[in-house]
């Protein structure tokens, strides 16, 4: 079967992908989809300790991947209307562009 | 006699994986699974697009295709030579890889999403723990296809069928899994196999079905609108409205391409349907007790060509919704009755069982609904239409 | 299963990355539908049949279409000349690579290799219900009453301007 460190392997290699990807683009849209792609790396790690764990009866790596999907989701949904507005007032969706406090 | 044609297919497929060595019979069963579920729809993709051609030319008093053999019933046959050997144009600004992804991407999902379909007693090739979530899963991708297919083309009229069809399947698939949570509740499982295995028994000759309910009554008409707005249906057509937007978001395919959009709306027409007869129409069950010794395939396949007829008779009467009208009726009114339902189905589940049930629950569906309707009617004042004619 | 689980990793992980490198941002989206797709098959795999489906409708059936309109409602899919990456970008790959060093060391030097039970543990649906009616009840309330936030929130953001 497959080992546990490789599922830890490829989800170390996303969470890194994403923090690369959310540290380096401009566009916030793209911050955001690294940002996802992180929270899914975590997610990744959850379930593999816990189907790899000395007791899966207790679900408890599971659950917290099924609420972290309902977050995500939340956290998406607001991320891009906040992007949405941002552009109506700035006509920019670049993160370095946005440098004024003066609405 | 009886259960042998019943089980004549299971047999068969027994047989056949039975020549195989051991070490290939999960691999050779999955493909027979799938070589039968490819063949059957397609097959009624066929006869359905005859029929509905016919049945448009009867209720708009034509006659409809009767050139292509006796009574024209081989017109699906020419329909798809014509499809295959017609040239594949691909627009030049369009994005050719995603181009072609998109109608691939639309049709792998909805043949997958018959795999969880119980069509006969011990017929469904993937009897999941989670069918129902599953189904769903799966059959949220298309909305991805669509927008690929409409973004790739460059083409504005594509853009736009894709958005409309976006916005809309997105606002539908709300009361779509919302109306199948009742049954979710009162069965108390998500495999389809044990859904309808709660649908099986009868009441003197009537059938146990759900949609013999208060709850289930409600959750049907629920269900079957918001899946005619899922596959893009009339009255729900304005992402293909071809007097407003030419065809929407295939615009710009032709060939076997296009006829592949035609066979994925199609398809994923008659799995809602499917799942519509699996969770409320009692599956493969038979509908009166003494007609159990027909075979539960026959009636499964029943359910779906009467379905599939009801949908070609609405496709014929009711005119196009305008957009607004369409984005309110689905969150003013389809959303707020989908959850009064669940509402429904404790008030049914927590009563003992008897007659008072009966009124208690429907009266939990009935009063929102009239209080809805009354309220979203408002001051709009509905008379009777009057035609002025030109002097 | 390693094949399987070799190749879902790879296509995943190179989707991943398309979808933070390339310059078209529909691509991008489409990529990162892709990833996540993947990585629902991942799911599947360690056995949580619930949640890799759960994953599927969540995130390629509702985000990725979100990121879509979002791109499209801000004309990001016309790209324009200006580089894509920030002007320090030297810095966040640094960071990235250096997180992704200490990860690895971390994983390599791990003791603790994991029991994997022979038989793959049943997870009904009906447990998690049920887990989720019983243990998990207030966090199942608390994220019920966000969504229901991020949905007011949402509305309410997107809206803002019309006011004037």
């Amino acid at each position: 079967m497959i080992p546990l460190s490789h599922y830890l392997l490829v989800s170390a290699l996303l969470f890194c992908i994403g923090l690369g990807g959310a540290l380096t683009r401009r566009n916030a849209i793209l911050v955001l989809i690294g940002i996802e792609l992180m929270l899914n790396a975590a997610n990744l790690n959850f379930l593999a300790f816990w189907r790899y764990g000395p007791r899966p009866e207790a679900l408890t790596g599971m659950m917290f991947v099924i609420f972290s999907i309902g977050i995500a989701a939340a956290e998406a949904a607001v991320g891009l209307a906040l992007i949405i507005a941002v552009y109506r007032h700035y006509r920019t969706t670049e993160v370095d562009k946005l440098d004024t406090l003066k609405g | 006699m009886a259960t042998t044609i019943d089980q004549v297919f299971v047999n068969l497929k027994l047989w056949a994986v039975g020549l195989f060595p051991a070490a290939w019979q999960p691999l050779v069963s999955a493909l027979l699974s799938i070589i039968a579920i490819i063949g059957v729809f397609a097959t009624l993709f066929a006869i359905t697009t005859i029929l509905e051609r016919k049945g448009l030319g009867r209720i708009q008093n034509r006659y409809g295709p009767n050139r292509v053999g006796p009574c024209g019933i081989l017109q699906p046959m020419a329909d798809g030579i014509k499809a295959i050997i017609k040239e594949d144009v691909v627009p030049r600004s369009a994005d050719k890889l995603v181009h072609f992804l998109a109608p691939v991407v639309l049709v792998a999902p909805v043949f997958l999403v018959y795999s969880v379909l119980p069509v006969g007693r011990n017929m469904t090739p993937l009897d999941l723990d989670a069918g129902v979530l599953f189904f769903f899963a799966i059959g949220a991708t298309t909305e991805l296809a669509v927008f690929m297919a409409g973004w790739a083309s460059h083409n504005k009229y594509s853009l736009l069928g894709a958005m409309r069809a976006i916005a809309q399947m997105i606002s539908y698939e709300v009361p779509l899994l919302l109306s199948t949570v009742p049954v979710i509740m009162a069965v108390g499982s998500l495999s389809t196999v044990r859904i309808v295995a709660a649908q099986t028994g009868y009441v003197g000759w009537l059938p146990r079905w759900f949609v013999f309910t208060p709850w289930g009554l409600a959750g049907f008409i629920l269900f079957v609108i918001a899946a005619t707005a899922e596959s893009n249906r009339s009255p729900f057509d304005l992402p293909e409205g071809e007097s407003e937007i030419i065809a929407g978001y295939f615009i710009e395919y032709s060939g076997f391409k296009f006829a592949l959009f035609f066979l994925g709306e199609y398809l994923g027409l008659f799995a809602v349907s499917g799942l519509a007869i699996t969770l409320f129409l009692g599956g493969w069950s038979a509908p009166l007790s003494f007609l159990t010794w027909i075979p539960s395939w026959v009636w499964f396949f029943a359910k779906l060509l009467a379905m599939i007829g009801a949908f070609i008779w609405v496709r014929g009467t009711v005119p196009r919704l305008r957009m607004d009208q369409l984005m309110n009726f689905a969150w003013k009114f389809m959303l707020p009755m989908a959850l009064i339902n669940i509402l429904a189905v404790a008030v049914w589940r927590y009563l003992p069982a008897g007659f008072w049930r009966w009124p208690a629950c429907a009266g939990v569906v009935w009063l929102p609904y009239l209080a809805l309707g009354r309220g979203l009617a408002g001051s709009k004042r509905v008379t009777k239409r009057v035609y002025r004619y030109a002097a | 299963m390693q094949w399987a689980f070799n190749i879902v990793a790879v296509l995943t992980l190179l989707s991943a990355a398309a979808a933070l490198s390339l310059r078209n941002l529909v691509h991008c989206a489409l990529c990162l539908a892709g990833a996540l797709g993947g990585l629902a098959v991942l799911f599947l795999q360690l056995n949580a049949q619930f949640v890799g489906l759960a994953q599927i409708l969540v995130y390629v059936g509702a985000v990725a279409i979100l990121v879509v309109f979002a791109i499209l409602l801000t004309r990001g899919a016309d790209f324009s000349k200006q580089p894509a990456l920030s002007p320090s970008w030297v810095v966040g790959a640094g960071v990235a690579v250096l997180v992704l060093g200490s990860l690895v060391a971390a994983i390599r030097t791990m003791t603790a290799t994991g029991v994997l039970p022979s038989a793959p543990p049943l997870v009904a649906v009906r447990d998690i219900g049920a887990r989720l009616m019983a243990e998990y009840v207030l966090p199942l309330e608390v994220v019920g009453l966000l969504l229901t936030v991020a949905l007011i929130g949402g509305v309410v953001i997107a809206l803002q301007e019309k006011r004037r």
